[in-house]
C-alpha cells in the first residue's frame, strides 16, 4: 500500500498599516489600514476567501463526498480565525462543513504564527495552548501531531513536542536532514521514543505548489494522471507526503491556472490503483513503521533554497525587530491588559519578518509577491514605530523600558 | 546700482539652502536700493516684491515647471503639449541658450551667477557685454560628494567659471579653501561673504509638538538626539549613527532622531540595525513644515556631523527653536557660530563623548542653548550684503 498524505496550510498575518513615529502614541490600532491600501486586512481576506477558500473547501467536500478513501490534513493559524471570523463568517462556515466530515485532521501549532519556540518556551507554550482551545472551541478536534511556525524544526522542538504527548510533528524532507535517505517514508526524531517525523517531500509539493502554473517548466501543464505516474513509478516510497500552503488553490495558482482541475483529478487519478490510498497525517503515523531515525541538530524550515530561518532572522534588522519584540514579554504580560497583550502576540508573527528580507536575487521575487510593502527597509521602519508606539503603552502603565 | 542675477532657484521650490541663501541675498541688497533682475530656469507665478524676476525661456518648450524638491526636479512641456524630462546638464545648456534673449543685457551693470549651474550662463553674458562676472560658490562638487570627486563635467564647468570670474565669492572660510585645494584659484580673488539666517522667515512652533511618542519618553528620562538633513554621504549619518551606538552604551535611554530622505536611507536603516540600535533610532523621511519644525524643538541635542559643509543653516534653525548644536569643524557655519560644541566629522568617539556630555549635564544644555540663541538674536543678512555691496562697488571701479 502507498499512500498520499496531503497536508494544506492555512495562514494570514495582521498586516500592519503604514505607520510612521507621528503615529505612535498617538494611534494604537495596527492592524486597520484603509480598505483600498495594500494593507488591508480585511480586503486581503475578501480576496483570498473568494478566490481560495470558498471554492477550494466546496472543492474538497465534494472530492470527499465522492471518493470514500480521499482525506487530508489542515492547519489552520489563530490568526487567520480570528479575520475570517470578523471579515468572512461563510468562508470560517466552510471550514466547518468541510471539517465536519469526519475525514480532515487539524494539527497543532502556535496560534500567532510564531517563531517563539527560539525566543521564549513559556510564550510558544501559550500559544500552543491557544490554538488548541480555539481548534477545539471552532471544529471539536484536539490535535495530535504537531507543525511549527515556517515547518521549523530541530532536535529540541522534537523532544518538546515528544514530552508535550503529540505522536507525530512535521518537518521540510530536506536533502541535508536526510543524507541518503528519502523523504518518503515514517521517521523517528534523534533523542525521542514516541514520537514520530513526516518529512515533506519538497519536489513533489514544489511542482504542485509553485511550479504548476509556470508555462516555461519543461513538465507544464502539468495534469493528475502525469502526477499520479510519477508517483506510482516512484519505487522507493511508502508515503508521499505533500505539503503546501492551502492558499496554493485559486490564490498563488490562480483559478485559470487549471488548478482546480488538477485537483479534482488527482484522487480519481491516484486511486485507479488499488494499491494506492491517501492517509491523514495521524494515520500515516499509526499504520507506518518508523524506518530509521533523523538528526537535526540545525534548524531547517520550509523556504528559500537554504531552509534554514534566514527568511526571517537573516538579517540585522530583523534580528533585532524580532528581539525587541520579545523582550517586552514580562512586562507586556505583567499588565494582563489583553488587548495589549494580543497586539503584542500579533506582532510576533513570523510575516512581519519575512518582509523585511534582504535576500533579494534568487528567493527576492518569492518575497515581493508576499509582501505588501514597497521595500524590506519600509517593512522595518513600519515595525519598529509600531514597537515604540506598544513602547509607549507600557511607559503610560508605569514600565521602565 | 542694477544686478542680473544668475540663479536656479527660490524658495518656496527649493531644495535646500541655495534658494533660501540666493532669496535672503536679494532682499537684503534690495534694501539697500540695489535694484536686481532675476533670472530662473523655470516659471513662477507668485511676483517677490524686492526684485523682478524672468523665466529664462527656452526656444522649443512652452513651458518650464518645477515639479519636484531637487535641483533637476523640472518638466519642460514642448510645443505638443507633453511635459519632458531633461537631465541636468541638458537642463543647464538651456538656460545657458536662453538667458541672453530674455534680459535686456544694456541695463545692467554687473552679473552675479550663484553655483555651478549658472556659471555657463553668467560666462557666455560677459562675453557678450563686457560686464563684469561675479560668481557665488554656496557648494562645489567634492562637497556634494561627500569628499569625493564627483562629476568630472560639473568640476570643469565650475573651473572654467572659477577662473574666468572677476570675482569669486565662497559662502564660508572653508568652502574659499576648498575652491584653493580643488581648483587651484588664487586665495585673492576669492571673498567670504558668509550666509546669515533671518528668524522672520520662520514659522513659530505651535504649544503642542507633533513627537507625542518622543515627548512622552523624554517625561520618563529618555533623551532626543535629532539630526536634520538628506541622507547622503555628505552629511555623514553614518559616524553619528556609530557614535550613537557608543552613547547609547552609556546613556541607554537615548532615541536618535534621523529626519531627512535620501539615497543613503536603506543603508543607514541596516546600519542601526547592524550596530544593534535599531529600536533606539527613528527614521522619519523627509519633512517638511510642522514635523521638521518640531524634530529641533523636541531635541534635547541637534547634531550635523556633515563631512564638508559649505555652510550649512539647520543648526542656526535648531538654535532657533531652542536646541544646542554639535557640528562639525568642517562646515562654514562653525566659523560664525560660537556657542556650540564643534567636533571632527570622522572622529566617532569624540562626538559620541560630546552627545553624553550634553545628555548628562543639563546646565550644560541649558547654558548652550541661552547663549546660542543671544548669539542668533544677533544674526542678520545685512552685513553678508554690505559686504556684498562693496565687491560690486571695488569692481566697478577697476572697470570704470
Amino acid at each position: 500500500m502507498r499512500s498520499i498524505v496531503l497536508y494544506l496550510h492555512v495562514h494570514q498575518p495582521y498586516r500592519i498599516k503604514h505607520y510612521t513615529i507621528y503615529e505612535s502614541g498617538v494611534d494604537h490600532n495596527y492592524f486597520n489600514a484603509n480598505y483600498d491600501s495594500n494593507e488591508s486586512n480585511e480586503k486581503i481576506i475578501h480576496k483570498i476567501a473568494e478566490k481560495s477558500y470558498i471554492p477550494t473547501n466546496n472543492k474538497l467536500i465534494d472530492l470527499l463526498n465522492r471518493y470514500p478513501n480521499f482525506k487530508l490534513s489542515l492547519s489552520i493559524t489563530g490568526t487567520v480565525l480570528t479575520q475570517l471570523e470578523q471579515w468572512s463568517p461563510e468562508a470560517l462556515q466552510s471550514f466547518r462543513d468541510l471539517i465536519s466530515t469526519g475525514r480532515v485532521e487539524i494539527l497543532g501549532e502556535t496560534y500567532h504564527h510564531s517563531l517563539a519556540f527560539f525566543y521564549s518556551l513559556k510564550e510558544f507554550e501559550s500559544q500552543v495552548k491557544m490554538h488548541k482551545d480555539k481548534i477545539q472551541e471552532l471544529f471539536g478536534q484536539t490535535p495530535q501531531v504537531f507543525r511549527n511556525t515556517e515547518l521549523a524544526y530541530n532536535n529540541d522542538l522534537a523532544y518538546w513536542a515528544d514530552q508535550a504527548g503529540y505522536k507525530g510533528i512535521l518537518a521540510e524532507g530536506w536533502d541535508k536532514l536526510l543524507g541518503w535517505r528519502n523523504a518518503n517514508y515514517v521517521y523517528r526524531p534523534a533523542y525521542t521514543n514516541n514520537i514520530r517525523l513526516l518529512l515533506k517531500n519538497y519536489s513533489l509539493s514544489d511542482d504542485i505548489a509553485f511550479r504548476f502554473g509556470d508555462q516555461n517548466w519543461k513538465e507544464w501543464p502539468l495534469t493528475a494522471n502525469k502526477f499520479s505516474n510519477w508517483l506510482n513509478e516512484t519505487t522507493d516510497a511508502q508515503v508521499f507526503n505533500l505539503f503546501m500552503d492551502y492558499e496554493t488553490f485559486g490564490e498563488h495558482q490562480w483559478q485559470e491556472s487549471g488548478i482546480f482541475n488538477f485537483l479534482d483529478d488527482l484522487p480519481n487519478q491516484w486511486l485507479k490503483n488499488d494499491n494506492n490510498n491517501f492517509l491523514t497525517v495521524s494515520e500515516a503515523i499509526d499504520s507506518l513503521e518508523p524506518v530509521d531515525y533523523i538528526d537535526a541538530p540545525n534548524t531547517v524550515t520550509w523556504a528559500d533554497t537554504e531552509r534554514d530561518l534566514s527568511a526571517w532572522l537573516g538579517n540585522p534588522m530583523q534580528q533585532q525587530a524580532i528581539q525587541a519584540i520579545y523582550d517586552l514579554e514580562k512586562i507586556v504580560l505583567d499588565t494582563n491588559d489583553l488587548t495589549l497583550i494580543e497586539d503584542w502576540r500579533r506582532l510576533q508573527t513570523s510575516d512581519h519578518f519575512y518582509y523585511m528580507c534582504t535576500k533579494w536575487f534568487n528567493d527576492g521575487d518569492i518575497h515581493a509577491y508576499f509582501s505588501p510593502y514597497e521595500t524590506p527597509y519600509e517593512a522595518v521602519i513600519n515595525y519598529m514605530n509600531v514597537w515604540h508606539d506598544l513602547q509607549f503603552r507600557l511607559t503610560e502603565k508605569g514600565a521602565d523600558i | 546700482m542694477k544686478v542680473l542675477m544668475l540663479g536656479w532657484e527660490l524658495p518656496p521650490q527649493n531644495s535646500g539652502g541655495l534658494g533660501v541663501a540666493c532669496f535672503q541675498l536679494c532682499k537684503a541688497l534690495s534694501a539697500n536700493n540695489v535694484d536686481i533682475e532675476f533670472v530662473l530656469p523655470y516659471y513662477v507665478k507668485i511676483p517677490v516684491p524686492f526684485m523682478k524676476i524672468t523665466t529664462a525661456w527656452p526656444k522649443k518648450y512652452r513651458n518650464v515647471v518645477r515639479t519636484g524638491l531637487a535641483y533637476d526636479s523640472a518638466s519642460y512641456v514642448d510645443s505638443g503639449g507633453n511635459p519632458q524630462h531633461l537631465d541636468i546638464m541638458q537642463q543647464q545648456r538651456l538656460y545657458e541658450e536662453s538667458v541672453d534673449k530674455v534680459v535686456d543685457l544694456g541695463s545692467f551693470d554687473i552679473i552675479h551667477a550663484h553655483d555651478w549651474l549658472t556659471f555657463r550662463a553668467g560666462l557666455k553674458l560677459k562675453a557678450q557685454s563686457g560686464m563684469p562676472l561675479i560668481v557665488h560658490v554656496h557648494s562645489i562638487e567634492s562637497d556634494r560628494a561627500g569628499g569625493n570627486s564627483g562629476n568630472s563635467l560639473v568640476r570643469e564647468i565650475e573651473y572654467l567659471g572659477l577662473s574666468m570670474a572677476d570675482e569669486v565669492i565662497a559662502v564660508s572660510e572653508h568652502t574659499k579653501q576648498a575652491i584653493i585645494r580643488d581648483y587651484d584659484i588664487p586665495a585673492e580673488k576669492i571673498n567670504v561673504v558668509h550666509n546669515s539666517i533671518d528668524r522672520d522667515e520662520l514659522d513659530e512652533l505651535d504649544p503642542d509638538n507633533i513627537y507625542v511618542y518622543l515627548e512622552l519618553m523624554k517625561s520618563r528620562g529618555y533623551h532626543v538626539v535629532t539630526s536634520v538633513g538628506r541622507l547622503t554621504v555628505q552629511k555623514n549619518i553614518t559616524n553619528l549613527l556609530r557614535a550613537a551606538q557608543k552613547v547609547i552604551e552609556k546613556v541607554p535611554k537615548t532615541i536618535f532622531v534621523i529626519v531627512g530622505g535620501g539615497e543613503q536611507y536603506n543603508e543607514l536603516v541596516d546600519l542601526a540595525a547592524e550596530l544593534g540600535i535599531l529600536r533606539n533610532v527613528v527614521f522619519t523621511g523627509f519633512q517638511r513644515g510642522k514635523p521638521w519644525r518640531d524634530a529641533f524643538a523636541v531635541a534635547d541635542l541637534f547634531v550635523m556631523p556633515s563631512v564638508s559643509e559649505p555652510f550649512g543653516l539647520t543648526p542656526l534653525e535648531a538654535i532657533n527653536y531652542g536646541t544646542p548644536s554639535l557640528i562639525s569643524y568642517q562646515s562654514g557655519v562653525s566659523e560664525v557660530l560660537k556657542n556650540c560644541l564643534k567636533v571632527d566629522y570622522w572622529d566617532v568617539k569624540e562626538m559620541a563623548n560630546q552627545i553624553v556630555a550634553v545628555l548628562r549635564t543639563s546646565s550644560l544644555r541649558r547654558t548652550l542653548k541661552d547663549n546660542a540663541q543671544d548669539e542668533l538674536h544677533q544674526l542678520s543678512w545685512s552685513p553678508s550684503a554690505e559686504k556684498l555691496q562693496k565687491i560690486y562697488v571695488k569692481r566697478l571701479a577697476e572697470v570704470a
